[in-house]
């Protein structure tokens, strides 16, 4: 059942022929016309997407392009704390942020299945609608396209980015120096573990919330504390352990955690304890993970720590010349042990 | 997590680990037969701090391990079939048969599911009345009862389209073929925590007393397992070998009763074979004849499984403590997490992929 | 080889004619099945593997165990170091 929210209400369904998506309404006639005009453009209309060319033109500032595409399938569509709009607006804000650069345009594509209830597809875009508008950036162009029941699970969306990267930042996961610090700018595996309790055949009734957001205002400030900033990631698929392999092997460096730095919220730990699943390895849609130079590391914590998505922030570890390539982590009891990248998805386990 | 976060404290299980370095005067050997244990042991990189006179040997208790590869293949067979939504926990998802697993059954096209509990697998059943549910139950004894009260439940509300495809293991008589080979080494056993707690751990006093072992029921967070540790050393210092229990919040002498008498009435000790180990007399459970409509087994004949085994594994050599996964010459080499050629490289408790996962750094 | 994890009992009820619970790990809830521990009450804590309670957790056991351990460790303590040999904190 749709659950009936105050949004719902200012911003009523648009009355349609048809309650659920049909094929013709990715055909191009009159039926995609009706969809663009009464549920696309209310949401995101602006300058640019009401003239409704092929193509987005935008003016475009001076320096370096930072240009970012991400697809979204996600199961359930609507889980605890999101569903896939804002994830799809957040992703790829988040993927291009990441750079240091301030995201502008994004481009929308959808892939829906025949079939989907026009109140669903309703909820999901003033959902995106609210994220875009709390992260400040515009969607300027989009398509649409139907498929056969069975040919798709309910509804795709890819969403590509733009940013301008500022003067003098430079970062990249073959940036890390010994000696650098490793931030990280909260709790980790919120949102894989409120996708994972959510499914059917898990038998939870959770409190687990994702944890997806836009982090382009928490890299903002950061990057004011200092723009020193090596390398920079939102360790999504795969987790934590994941992005710090990628920076290990990238810079060919080692990288030293301390594992009781690492913050995971109870009721995560809780789910993660019950299913035999690593936290490291768990996605996150709302957290990043900075490697800075030591000597700017405590000013960039506590300019994150002012900012309402980094008020976790914590040094979680360092670069070091140790075992070049892998990720160690020093163990609460003072063993060390390695963080390997995961083989695949992390199952639920008995044993 | 009360009952958790206080049996990780460093502050105690550093105080635990300077007692048994004053306690152990001598080299021993102490297999942890759990792969639960294994795992906690790795995880907390507790046999780093261990001094050198206590050496841990891990032992064949992991289920996903010593699963034959024939029952992957008759699993993935029967999974192909149309009619077929297998459910399965998700550990056995990855495990390898001869030339396939689950999950690449379900890439080519077979509905596998995965369940947290087996009563998941008997609502699948009610609520796909068409199909036919078979649920792969795996597991020691303390994974038995449940998928026992699995068969009940799906017999009590008349569903005639649920069948278990049963692959059972007991723990005492692979205890009892460790102890009886000729190139045992082992002097202590940490026996299994959660086994114990459905079966308590009278079986063991006989196992303690004939190969003169000392057995110590033993919890899964770092101070449980120091305990246990200590407890052993103790009994081995001092020339004793009786059942002393560490896990006592959760182990009683007899255990659950209520879970034996389920699991006896839906399933017979039988002979089994281990992956890598071979056929141990009475160390496995079939399901009863009378309750032969719920064996998968005999509702689905598989034709033809040719079983086929990498021949450069030697997980039965590390199943039985006999040499440490990075003794093999396929470790980290023709065997990795990602192609492995065994299933004690495939399962977070077997010893090969814990020893990758943890311990690289000793070939890196 | 069975993680099993302990919970709290919250809830108790009857779900297609077996004793179910609902059992909570600091603030994540899932559904058990408690056959096994029929006389278990809520608030008690249990023992859960792939969704069955195996046993009712003996708080009192658990409290005389680390009575047990903190012995220990105010024996070794007397001895003035820690695991790495080094003087112990007052």
């Amino acid at each position: 059942m749709h659950n009936l929210n105050p949004e719902d209400f200012s911003c009523p369904l648009p009355i349609m022929e048809y309650e659920t998506i049909q094929l013709a309404h990715g055909s191009g006639g009159r039926l995609s016309a009706e969809l663009v005009s009464r549920f696309f453009l209310p949401r995101f209309g602006n300058e640019t997407l009401n003239r409704l060319e092929d193509q987005a033109v935008v003016d475009f500032p001076q320096g370096r392009l930072a240009l970012t595409t991400d697809s979204f399938v996600v199961d359930p569509l609507f889980f605890p704390g999101g569903d896939i709009g804002d994830l799809a607006i957040n992703g790829t804000v988040n993927d291009v942020c990441m750079s240091g650069a301030m995201p502008l345009y994004l481009a929308v594509a959808f892939i829906i299945e025949e079939g989907l209830p026009l109140v669903t597809l309703h909820r999901v875009l003033l959902s995106m609608e609210k994220a875009a508008r709390t992260a400040g950036v515009q969607i300027v162009t989009g398509d649409t396209k139907v498929v056969n029941r069975g040919c798709c699970d309910k509804l795709f969306i890819t969403t590509t980015g733009v940013g301008r990267v500022p003067d003098g930042v430079n970062i990249s996961a073959a940036n890390l120096k010994i000696g650098d610090r490793i931030i990280l700018s909260g709790t980790i595996a919120d949102h894989g573990m409120a996708i994972l309790t959510s499914r059917e055949g898990l038998s939870f009734a959770s409190r687990v919330q994702s944890d997806t957001a836009a982090l382009n205002g928490l890299v903002a400030q950061m990057l004011l504390a200092s723009p020193h900033i090596h390398a920079m990631r939102d360790p999504t698929r795969g987790g934590l352990a994941t992005t710090l392999n990628e920076f290990a092997a990238s810079s060919h460096v080692g990288v030293l955690l301390e594992e009781a730095a690492i913050p995971v919220r109870p009721e995560v730990r809780g789910a993660c304890e019950v299913l035999g699943i690593d936290p490291m390895y768990v996605a996150n849609e709302g957290k990043l993970v900075a490697v800075v130079p030591a000597e700017v590391a405590d000013q960039v914590v506590a300019a994150m720590r002012s900012h309402h998505l980094g008020q976790e922030a914590v040094i979680i570890g360092e670069v070091v010349a140790e075992n070049p390539g892998l990720v160690a982590m020093r163990t609460a009891l003072g063993a060390h042990r390695i963080i390997d990248m995961p083989v695949g998805e992390q199952l639920p386990r008995i044993c | 997590m009360k009952f958790v976060d206080e049996y990780r404290d460093p502050a105690l299980a550093g105080r635990l680990l300077e007692e048994i370095r004053h306690t152990a005067t001598r080299p021993w050997v102490i297999m942890e037969i759990c792969g639960g244990h294994t795992h906690a042991i790795m995880k907390n990189g507790l046999d780093q701090l261990l001094p050198a006179q206590v050496e841990l040997v891990h032992g064949p208790g992991c289920p996903v391990c010593v699963t034959p590869v024939e029952t992957i293949d008759r699993a993935v067979a029967i999974a192909a079939r149309p009619e077929v939504i297998f459910a399965s926990f998700g550990d056995m998802l990855r495990v390898p048969g001869s030339s396939s697993s689950l999950f690449m059954a379900k890439s080519a096209g077979a509905d596998v599911r995965m369940v947290y509990s087996p009563l998941e697998a008997v609502a699948l059943a009610r609520q796909n009345p068409e199909r036919e549910v078979v649920f792969l139950a795996v597991g020691f004894e303390t994974t038995a009862p449940g998928n026992a009260m699995a068969l009940l439940q799906a017999r009590r509300e008349g569903l005639t389209n649920f069948s278990l495809l049963a692959s059972h293991v007991l723990v005492p008589p692979a205890i009892r073929a460790l102890l009886s080979s000729p190139s045992n080494r082992v002097q202590g056993y940490l026996a299994p925590g959660h086994v114990c707690t459905i079966m308590g751990w009278q079986e063991y006093e006989p196992l303690a007393e004939e190969f003169r072992v000392p057995m110590v029921p033993t919890g899964f967070e770092p101070v449980d397992i120091l305990a246990g540790l200590l407890m052993v050393l103790r009994q081995l210092e001092a020339g004793r070998h009786v059942v002393e229990n560490q896990y006592g919040r959760s182990v009683s002498r007899e255990g659950n009763l209520a879970a034996q008498r389920i699991m006896l009435e839906v399933f017979a000790v039988s002979d089994r074979a281990w992956r890598g180990i071979g056929v141990l007399s009475a160390s496995g459970l079939v399901i009863r004849d009378h309750f032969a409509a719920y064996d998968a087994e005999r509702k689905f004949a598989v034709e033809t499984i040719n079983v086929r085994e990498s021949e450069l594994c030697k997980s039965g050599s590390v199943l039985q403590g006999l040499i440490k996964p990075d003794d093999c010459p396929a470790f980290g080499r023709e065997c990795t997490p990602e192609h492995p050629l065994g299933a004690t490289m495939v399962s977070g408790e077997g010893a090969c992929a814990a020893y990758y996962k943890y311990y690289r750094t000793r070939h890196a | 080889m069975c993680l099993a994890i302990p919970g709290k009992v919250v809830e108790i009820f009857q779900e297609n004619g077996l004793l179910m619970g609902h059992v909570d790990y600091s603030g994540t809830v899932n559904k058990i099945c408690l056959e096994y521990v029929a006389e278990i009450v809520v608030g008690q804590y249990t023992v859960v593997h792939a969704g069955f309670a195996l046993s009712v957790l003996d708080e009192e056991e658990a409290r005389q165990s680390f009575a047990t351990w903190q012995e220990l460790i105010q024996a070794v303590a007397a001895q003035g170091t820690d695991i790495f040999g080094n003087p112990l904190e007052k």
